[in-house]
């Protein structure tokens, strides 16, 4: 375990490194380059610009400036907005919670709801369900989420009354009700993409357990359907989709900032958005790298649950 | 169609087995004849439609579709939307196939090169590949897309940007294991350079992956065009595209749902039919299927 764990953890500091060369190039292409990261105002005479840069050191060659900007990050350091002056990492923080919010709840649904369909679609192979499950993903993966996220607004908010249009709570009432009312629709909209995902793998990885010989003993012995199903298929076809959970990170992201934009939804997507409008370059950066970062994070997490769970994985 | 030919062997491809697979799946046939009908539309119908995209009609401000002369209705300035959609088509339909065809290009050099070659070079250059996977796409997007001009040209750069990172990992792997098979040992024999090996003797027989590839990312260029736009940094009008007309329609969505509803209908029309058409050329080509 402890080599799996070592080797693992290699692996993702050379990404890690590999995704900070990246963002340093992105960086270096931003209006205002490697200096926009310091708080450069945009207002500045070119001359004032010069002795900033000559100050912050960006005559020098661009690797020694990439592995400045990079302990900077190391340490912590990320910069100040140019809104207000704030850490970047600070800003982040008070929008991490949202994004996570929605996030969180719409896998949860995703995971459940793809689950069943999956299972269902492998038990009941070339069924009608089955049939409609396969088409109707194709068709989930190819609806834009904005759009969906619209629809939905339009008959669920305006036309039927049921579910607020946007925002996050309702000024004045903090209750918990009151955030679960508001979460409901951007989260069911975040988990269209999901469960199309979900239920597509899910399906293959039940065949494949299912076609298995332990199957067949647990059948063999006597056991019901029902039972061979609970006790013997779920768990061993759910193994792989940890990896996938972790795989689809970059995605659910994708789909929390444009689900945040059309529900006013006050998460890292919503900040990113506002942050390109005021041209705050700083935050741009910060959540690109930190969006990154939570991606490896959660491929790591992922791989090393499944190590747990399975030791099949970390012995080989 | 070559490629096709190429794979199913010597006989004519209209007979071959790949060609019959794909004829009998529908629905990548009705893919097939809905890419076909929408492309024809946003090619010759804005010449037969009575109205010009960018003609300004304030008399005739937000008419619903269906009621007086304007088909599918006007938006806020009284443009025909029907006219504004068929536009729009050309450039999301454009810009899609142009980014497909870039990251495909780009794919399959990094993935030939780097499934040959192997070694640190190849280690190198599929952990970048690992690295761009790690950015969520319409960040890494919308951060280039502010920091450059977005012109459609530029669009379609940043789009292959993010894009080509499938293919080439699909390109890799197939191209890996076909790196010890006779027929390239054969060639290494006969002294043929490594270039002519790659290009020549290797990557048409994976071009099924890389077909279907292809197809999909069509699919998943038009869906990362319409975020961008919709949120205002890709295409800029007054160009329409499906994106930027979705752009102003959330403000009129109580008075004028059909600002949304009739583009996004469009995205998902043009999407879906991609999707199907690629799952039909995996069925056809016999790439293996890996979930999705």
């Amino acid at each position: 375990m402890r080599a799996f764990l070592l080797s693992r953890l290699s692996q993702s500091l050379a990404l890690l490194v590999i995704v900070s060369i990246i963002g340093f190039t992105i960086l270096s292409i931003m209006p205002g380059g490697p200096s926009s990261q310091y708080g450069l105002d945009p207002g500045m005479s070119q001359a004032d610009i010069e002795r900033i840069k000559e100050q912050l050191g960006l005559n020098r060659p661009l690797w020694i400036q990439y592995l400045d900007w990079a302990w900077r990050l190391v340490q912590g350091d990320w910069g100040r907005s140019f809104r207000d002056g704030t850490p970047v990492l600070t800003v982040i923080g008070r929008h991490l919670f949202a994004t996570l919010l929605l996030m969180g709840t719409s896998t949860a649904i995703a995971t459940a709801i793809g689950t069943w369909i999956g299972i269902r679609g492998a038990t009941h192979r070339y069924s009608l369900f089955d049939y409609l499950a396969t088409v109707g993903a194709m068709v989930a993966l190819s609806i834009p989420t904005f759009w969906f996220g619209l629809v939905g607004i339009y008959f669920f908010s305006l036309r039927l009354g049921w579910l607020p249009a946007g925002n996050m709570y309702t000024i004045g009432d903090g209750s918990v009700l009151n955030y679960l009312h508001h979460l409901i629709l951007p989260s069911i909209v975040l988990s269209l993409v999901h469960v199309a995902v979900w239920s597509r793998y899910m399906r293959t990885a039940t065949l494949d357990v299912i076609s298995q010989d332990f199957v067949k003993t647990a059948r063999a012995k006597g056991l019901s359907e029902r039972r061979v199903l609970m006790k013997h298929v779920v768990g061993n076809a759910l193994l792989p989709m940890i990896t996938l959970a972790g795989m689809q990170l970059p995605t659910i992201l994708t789909g929390a900032l444009v689900t945040e934009t059309v529900f006013t939804w006050p998460g890292m997507g919503r900040l990113f958005l506002d942050s390109l409008g005021y041209s705050d370059y700083p935050v741009v950066m910060g959540l690109l790298m930190f969006s990154a970062i939570l991606v490896l994070l959660g491929n790591l997490i992922a791989d090393i649950v499944i190590a747990v769970v399975d030791p099949r994985i970390r012995l080989a | 169609m070559t490629a096709l030919a190429a794979h199913a062997g010597p006989s004519r491809w209209w007979r071959s087995r790949t060609t019959h697979r794909f004829v009998s799946h529908r629905l990548a046939l009705l893919g097939v004849a809905m890419i076909a009908s929408l492309t024809l539309a946003c090619v010759f119908g804005p010449y037969l439609l009575p109205y010009d995209s960018l003609h300004i009609d304030l008399r005739a401000r937000f008419a619903p579709p269906l009621t007086g002369q304007h088909f599918l209705g006007t938006d806020p300035l009284g443009r025909d939307l029907a006219a504004r959609l068929l536009m729009a088509g050309r450039i999301s339909l454009l810009v899609g196939f142009c980014a497909m065809l870039l990251s495909t290009l780009v794919g399959t050099l990094v993935g030939v090169i780097a499934g040959y070659r192997g070694g640190w070079i190849g280690a190198a250059l599929m952990r970048t590949v690992d690295g761009f996977l790690s950015f969520p796409s319409i960040f890494l997007v919308l951060a280039l897309a502010a920091a450059l001009k977005p012109t459609p040209a530029m669009i379609v750069v940043i789009i292959s940007v993010t894009k080509w990172m499938e293919v080439a990992r699909i390109v890799e792997a197939e191209v890996r294991s076909l790196r010890e098979r006779e027929f390239v040992q054969a060639g290494r024999m006969l002294g043929l350079s490594s270039a002519h090996i790659m290009f020549r003797e290797i990557l048409p027989n994976a071009m099924g992956p890389i077909i279907v590839a292809a197809t999909l990312t069509v699919a998943r260029a038009i869906l990362l065009e319409a975020y961008i736009s919709f949120l205002g940094y890709g295409i800029q009008p007054p160009l329409p595209s499906w994106g930027n007309m979705l752009n102003g329609a959330q403000q009129y969505l109580a008075s004028a749902p059909w600002l949304a509803i009739i583009p996004g209908a469009a995205i998902t029309i043009a999407v879906t039919s991609f999707n199907f058409i690629g799952d039909g050329l995996r069925d056809a080509l016999d790439v293996r299927n890996d979930g999705v």
